[in-house]
C-alpha cells in the first residue's frame, strides 16, 4: 500500500449556523485515484476545498507530505498549491480572454518558467488530451468536452502530485464525460499524481482506486473501518 | 435471454454446427454461465421442429454435432419479432434488499449499514467493469456500458432508500404486521442524533 500523502483528522467546518464539516477525517496516498461521494449538500465541496487549501477548516488538522497545512501561511499555502496541486472544476473555469494554450501555460508562467517554453510544454498536454488543435481557441468558442480537456491539460502541467477535481464531467454528456475521465485518470496514473475525485456520479467514482462517502459532514470510509476492525 | 432467438439471429448470420452456436453463444453474450450441450441440442430441436430452421449439411465424421443448421424464412421473421419487441424492464436485485432492509429496521440493526455495504459492493464491481471496458474493444464497452448503467441504477435507488429510510421506519411502525420491535433501532439511523443540517458545499 502507499504512503498517506494527505492527511486530514476532524476536520469541522461551519458556515454560520450550518455545519458543512462535522469532524470529517480522510487520507490520501500517494499515486491513488479516490473518489468523495456523497449527496448535494454533504459537504463534499467543503472536503476538498479544506484539503487543497482553499478553505481554512475551523479547528482539526492537514498535513500534506509531513507538512501541516493548517499551521501554514497563506502566503506558503497559496505557494504550495501552485507548485503541487492541480485544480478542475466542473465548469473548467479556463479564462476566457486568454487562448487554451495560454490558460495551459498560464500556471507554468506564475510558476516562473519562460513563455516559450511554457508554451512547448502547454502544448504537449494538449495533444496527450488530444485537443491539440483547439490550442489557438478562446475556451468560449470551444465545446464543453473540448474546454473541460484544455482544464485538464491545465491542471496537470505543473506536474503535480494531487489533482483536485471537483465534478469534472458534472456539465459533460455522458460520451464526452467519460472521455475526459479516461484521459484524466490515464495522465495521472502516467505521471504519478493522486487524484481527489469529487462527484455524486457512481459511474465517474468507478474510474477511482476506492471511494469514500460524505455524509452529513462526515466521511465514512468503509477501507479504513475494516482495517480498524482488523487491527 | 431467450436462447432460441438467440441462436436463430447467429444463424441468420451464417450456418453453423450446433458446437459452433454454443461456443458462440458462451462467449458473445454468456461467458459466465455457457450453455450446457442438453439445452443447445434441446433448443435446435425444437426450432427444427418448428421450422425455424433446417438442416443445411452434415459434414463427415457423423453424429448429432456435424449437423450445420440454416435459418428458415420463418426463422428469419420470428427473429424480427423478437428484435422489435421490446424487454420487459426486470426488478434487478432491489427486492432482496428492499427485503434486508426492512428486516433491518424490524430486527433493530443498522439499515443504513446494510446500504453502504452494498454500495461498496457495487462500486467495486463498477470498477472491475470500467476497467474491463477501458481496455477493450467496442463491444466489450457496449457491454460493460449496459452493466454500469444498471448498477448505477441500482446505487441510486440504494441513495434514496438510505434518505428514505426514516419514512420506511415510520410506514413499518403503523403496520401491525411490521412494526420495528426494538426502540434503539431509531437510534442508529436516526438523522436527530446527527449533526444539524448541512450547507450547500
Amino acid at each position: 500500500m502507499s504512503t498517506a500523502l494527505l492527511v486530514a483528522t476532524d476536520l469541522r467546518k461551519s458556515y454560520g449556523p450550518t455545519a458543512a464539516l462535522a469532524g470529517a477525517s480522510v487520507t490520501v496516498r500517494a499515486g491513488e485515484i479516490l473518489a468523495v461521494m456523497g449527496p448535494s449538500g454533504s459537504g463534499k465541496s467543503t472536503l476538498l476545498h479544506c484539503l487543497a487549501g482553499i478553505v481554512p477548516p475551523d479547528s482539526g488538522t492537514i498535513t500534506y507530505a509531513g507538512r501541516e497545512l493548517t499551521a501554514m501561511s497563506d502566503v506558503d499555502r497559496s505557494a504550495l498549491r501552485r507548485s503541487d496541486f492541480g485544480f478542475i472544476f466542473q465548469f473548467g473555469q479556463l479564462i476566457p480572454e486568454l487562448t487554451c494554450l495560454e490558460n495551459v501555460a498560464l500556471p507554468l508562467r506564475l510558476a516562473g518558467v519562460r513563455r516559450r517554453e511554457a508554451e512547448r510544454r502547454a502544448r504537449a498536454w494538449l495533444a496527450q488530451l488530444e485537443v491539440e488543435d483547439v490550442a489557438n481557441k478562446l475556451p468560449g468558442t470551444v465545446s464543453g468536452g473540448q474546454g473541460q480537456r484544455v482544464a485538464v491539460a491545465r491542471s496537470l502541467v505543473t506536474g503535480p502530485r494531487v489533482v483536485f477535481a471537483d465534478e469534472p464531467t458534472g456539465a459533460l454528456d455522458s460520451l464526452n464525460g467519460e472521455k475526459v475521465m479516461v484521459l484524466l485518470t490515464q495522465a495521472a496514473r502516467d505521471t504519478g499524481a493522486a487524484v481527489v475525485l469529487v462527484t455524486h456520479e457512481p459511474r465517474v467514482a468507478a474510474y477511482a482506486d476506492r471511494e469514500v462517502v460524505v455524509r452529513d459532514g462526515v466521511v465514512h470510509d468503509r477501507l479504513a473501518q475494516s482495517l480498524e476492525r482488523a487491527a | 435471454m431467450s436462447v432460441a432467438h438467440t441462436f436463430l439471429g447467429l444463424l441468420e448470420s451464417q450456418p453453423r454446427h450446433g458446437y459452433d452456436l454454443k461456443r458462440t453463444y458462451d462467449e458473445a453474450f454468456s461467458p459466465e454461465r455457457p450453455l450446457a450441450y442438453g439445452q443447445v441440442y434441446a433448443t435446435l430441436a425444437r426450432l427444427l421442429k418448428n421450422g425455424l430452421v433446417v438442416v443445411d449439411g452434415v459434414e463427415p465424421g457423423g453424429g448429432p454435432e456435424r449437423k450445420r443448421y440454416a435459418i428458415t424464412e420463418a426463422g428469419i421473421a420470428d427473429v424480427q419479432a423478437w428484435l422489435a419487441q421490446p424487454e420487459r424492464p426486470e426488478p434487478y436485485l432491489q427486492s432482496v434488499l428492499y427485503t434486508k432492509v426492512v428486516l433491518a429496521l424490524l430486527t433493530g440493526r443498522s439499515a443504513a449499514e446494510i446500504l453502504d455495504v452494498q454500495r461498496t459492493e457495487h462500486l467495486r464491481l463498477m470498477r472491475e467493469l470500467t476497467r474491463r471496458k477501458t481496455s477493450g474493444d467496442l463491444t466489450d464497452q457496449l457491454i460493460c456500458d449496459h452493466a454500469l448503467f444498471h448498477l448505477e441504477a441500482d446505487l441510486r435507488w440504494l441513495e434514496l432508500t438510505a434518505d428514505r429510510l426514516d419514512d420506511l421506519r415510520a410506514r413499518l411502525a403503523t403496520r401491525t404486521d411490521l412494526r420495528p420491535a426494538s426502540p434503539h433501532s431509531a437510534t442508529r439511523d436516526d438523522p436527530a442524533a446527527r449533526a444539524p443540517r448541512r450547507a450547500n458545499s
